[in-house]
């Protein structure tokens, strides 16, 4: 890894990365853009984002700390905490690439072959390959280990039948993290099951499309009938699937740092929502005037105040030495639950307009709230629900016994 | 989607810690662990002082009475956000004494004492005499201001009328501070026990039977002129004061909340029904989670109300989040942890209830969440 840089280093590395943000970021494009990567409705909006994730990449803003011979910028992690650090700042639109360079990225980084390194790093930063994830089956969702999607080892191929589903970016991505079943012989059902990063365009793949709850698209179900890859897409070993997907659960819910940097998900502005309320009416007159709303206003800010203590606490070993890993993994339980309630919330504030929907002229913020707490669910359902999310608390950091 | 994570903190306050803080939690973490076992706990419940004078010594001669007083008087002089650790600490273990009714009247001198007051009553303090306030009345009201003893002019001195609730270790006090109007102005006296009568305290049957809290009556006690604390800065020492009160009520809860949870997970981790341990039953995980994710979100806002303690404006927000906080947390923890203990929860023999009462004592005293919740919508709002 690079040198650790001094402060006059990353004070100018941040007023470089600041002045070119402010030059670059993109103003509204008249159309609207997906708050999350996980709701890519049209072309138009891919195209944008593909090319907005291409220019920061080129600016060295993107996958800053990753080797060089990779395709990224050699630097300290740094370096990208302060290019992520300005990004959020200037509130552009998102990285596209989420599953590439936030889950498959660090994956291939940390346990990958040069060969995996050399072929799929900077196809990933600069949004050339769009990678999607193949975990959640149509009859297994939260119970992941019991993924059937076969995976037959033929010759130099493997020949995979089966079905993914929920596959955010899986009608436009060009590889999948994959996990199958390889066996049906192990000790218990976690052991058949293998790790690829496979192809997407490969014959006996057909993606269709799903509308989701709020009305847009972005996700898909993914058909494999007698599909043929590559046996070099496996990786590791067979049999070492379900280890390599918790690893990948694990970027994915936040208890490793993002080792590529940028975001994939708009942030909600919480002082947005005390806007919201300060222009909202009830009975002539303001609605912060009511003790009520006023009193779960308060308990929303105390909440928000709550994880953004957590998640800097979470690094000061000596406040969390009874339960070192906690805070981490509750992070994503809490966050999304609290996100899901207040986006309810900030419906309620808008009297008879909370039944207007999107693109409504009427519609307060063109819908903006509606959308948010519609989209809030993604995140409380995705990446393990919050029932499982409390499983795993409960096993993992209470200590307490498994079983259902 | 998620929040801007650092919208709020220029708001709200950040967190920091410092190393003589990490120090004293180390210290305080064996330390009541180890002079406050949960049947030492039972056995104080039936002594009438309520607490073991040999450990009160012993917290005396770590110094920790005079942890937030300055060297001159004879402390450390650190600060509140030193002691809090502590406070934890002793919420945790149940371990009760008068150390926390002892610093606040030590900040309640410091805020609106003189030279003389603070040079005679610091040292004290510090030294391991009991210092305590008797600031509630029979109205119930949390409004400090809220005062209708009185102290009239007469000859030299005052004289006093009205009556004190919730006095904390009146009995062993050398010193009580108590609140009262003179002329209609709202001001601090400073009332040595043994101007106070016998009978003029009778000790009251509180929820939390682990510590000791009497009702003072001040009818006809007198006391010298040099008594009253500066008229001036009297106000501002009741601001501080509810504070400091909540600072360490909200560490001791938090500590509280660790234990109430920890002691029903040890439970839920042994106990058998229908040939499963409890424990892997969701209806009963899921919620234990849910009271530790409030713990740990609790314990946030008290490490940020210590950090942030006597910042101006952020100080005041960030101490009651955290006892509004920490008041939801235990409230929660404790109630359930009576509840997934079934029948043997309901007896008086489970620990359960020993946190469940403890945390209705802390809401009572100072303010509960609701209560917090309002003071913060004015502040926030």
């Amino acid at each position: 890894m690079a040198s650790r840089p001094t402060a006059a280093e990353l004070a100018e590395y941040e007023a470089q990365a600041d002045a070119w943000f402010r030059e670059n970021t993109p103003k509204d494009p008249g159309f609207m853009l997906p708050l999350t990567f996980m709701e890519v409705s049209t072309d138009q909006q891919f195209e944008f984002l593909c090319a907005w994730q291409r220019k920061v990449y080129e600016a060295g803003y993107l996958g800053a700390s990753w080797p060089v011979e990779y395709g990224g910028g050699g630097l300290h992690p740094d370096f990208q905490r302060i290019a992520t650090k300005v990004m959020k700042k200037y509130d552009g639109p998102i990285m596209l690439n989420a599953i590439g360079i936030g889950w498959a990225g660090p994956l291939i980084m940390d346990i990958g072959s040069e060969e995996e390194k050399k072929k799929y790093i900077k196809g990933m930063l600069n949004a050339e390959d769009i990678w999607c994830q193949g975990f959640s089956e149509p009859e297994n969702g939260s119970d992941l280990g019991n993924a059937q999607l076969k995976a037959v080892r033929d010759g130099d191929e493997y020949v995979l039948n089966g079905s993914k589903i929920w596959t955010s970016l899986g009608d436009r991505a060009k590889y999948m993290i994959l996990l199958a079943r390889t066996s049906n012989d192990g000790p218990n059902k976690y052991a058949g099951l293998s790790f690829f990063l496979s192809p997407m365009h490969a014959p006996g793949i057909e993606t269709r499309r799903i509308k989701k709850l709020t009305g847009e698209y972005g996700f898909v179900q993914c058909f494999f009938t007698d599909a043929r890859i590559s046996a070099e897409c496996l990786m590791g070993n067979e049999g070492d699937g379900w280890q390599i997907a918790m690893k990948t659960l694990e970027y994915e819910r936040g208890a490793k740092v993002n080792l590529a940097g940028g975001y994939f998900l708009k942030e909600l502005d919480a002082m947005g929502v005390v806007e919201l309320a300060r222009q909202s009416q009830r009975g002539g007159k303001p609605l912060l005037d009511d003790p009520v709303m006023k009193d779960r206003m308060v308990d929303f800010m105390m909440d928000i105040q709550a994880l953004n203590l957590n998640n800097q606490r979470r690094r000061m070993g000596p406040l969390v030495q009874d339960r070192p890993m906690g805070l981490a993994l509750m992070n994503k339980l809490a966050r999304t639950e609290m996100i899901r309630e207040l986006t309810e919330f900030s419906i309620g504030f808008q009297g008879t307009r909370g039944g207007y929907y999107v693109d409504d002229p009427c519609a307060v913020d063109n819908g903006y709230w509606h959308r948010s707490y519609l989209n809030s669910f993604s995140a409380t359902i995705g990446g393990g629900t919050s029932e499982i999310q409390r499983n795993i608390i409960a096993e993992h950091v209470l200590g307490l016994p498994k079983g259902r | 989607m998620a929040f801007s994570e650092g919208n709020l903190a220029d708001h709200l306050g950040g967190l920091s810690y410092s190393e003589e803080q990490i120090e004293l939690m180390d210290v305080a973490t064996s330390f009541c662990r180890d002079k406050s076992p949960i049947d030492k706990v039972r056995k104080l419940i039936a002594d009438e002082r309520g607490y073991d004078p040999a450990v009160w010594q012993e917290i005396v001669d770590l110094g920790w009475l005079g942890i937030a007083v300055p060297e001159a008087q004879g402390g450390v002089g650190l600060s509140m956000a030193e002691v809090a650790p502590i406070a934890e600490q002793m919420g945790r273990r149940l371990l009760a004494t008068p150390f926390a009714t002892c610093t606040i009247a030590a900040q309640a001198l410091l805020a609106a004492g003189d030279e003389a007051q603070c040079g005679e009553w610091l040292p004290r303090i510090v030294a391991g005499e009991v210092a305590t306030l008797a600031l509630t009345e029979p109205h119930g009201d949390w409004n400090l201001d809220h005062v209708e003893a009185t102290a009239k002019a007469s000859g030299d001195g005052y004289v006093l009328s009205g009556t004190k609730q919730f006095v904390t270790y009146a009995k062993d006090a050398a010193l009580v501070i108590a609140s009262v109007t003179v002329e209609g102005a709202v001001r601090l006296v400073l009332i040595e026990r043994s101007a106070i009568p016998d009978g003029a305290l009778r000790r009251e049957i509180i929820i939390d039977e682990t510590k000791r809290s009497y009702e003072l009556t001040l009818d006809g006690i007198t006391v010298p002129a040099s008594a009253l604390l500066d008229a001036g800065r009297s106000g501002t020492a009741l601001g501080q004061i509810e504070l400091a009160s909540a600072l360490l009520q909200a560490a001791e809860m938090c500590g509280g909340t660790q234990s109430a949870i920890d002691y029903t997970i040890e439970y839920l981790k042994t106990r058998k029904q229908f040939g499963k341990l409890i424990g892997e039953y969701q209806a009963l995980k899921h919620p234990i989670t849910n009271a530790y994710v409030g713990y740990e979100k609790a314990r946030s806002h008290m490490l940020s109300a210590a950090h942030n303690f006597g910042q101006q404006g952020v100080g005041e927000i960030a101490v009651r989040m955290a006892k509004a906080s920490a008041d939801k947390a235990y409230s929660f923890a404790a109630d359930r942890a009576v509840q997934f203990h079934g029948g043997f929860g309901f007896t008086h023999d489970c620990d359960a209830g020993l946190y469940r009462r403890s945390a209705i004592w802390h809401a009572s005293q100072y303010g509960d969440a609701a209560w917090h919740r309002a003071k913060l919508a004015d502040l926030l709002f």
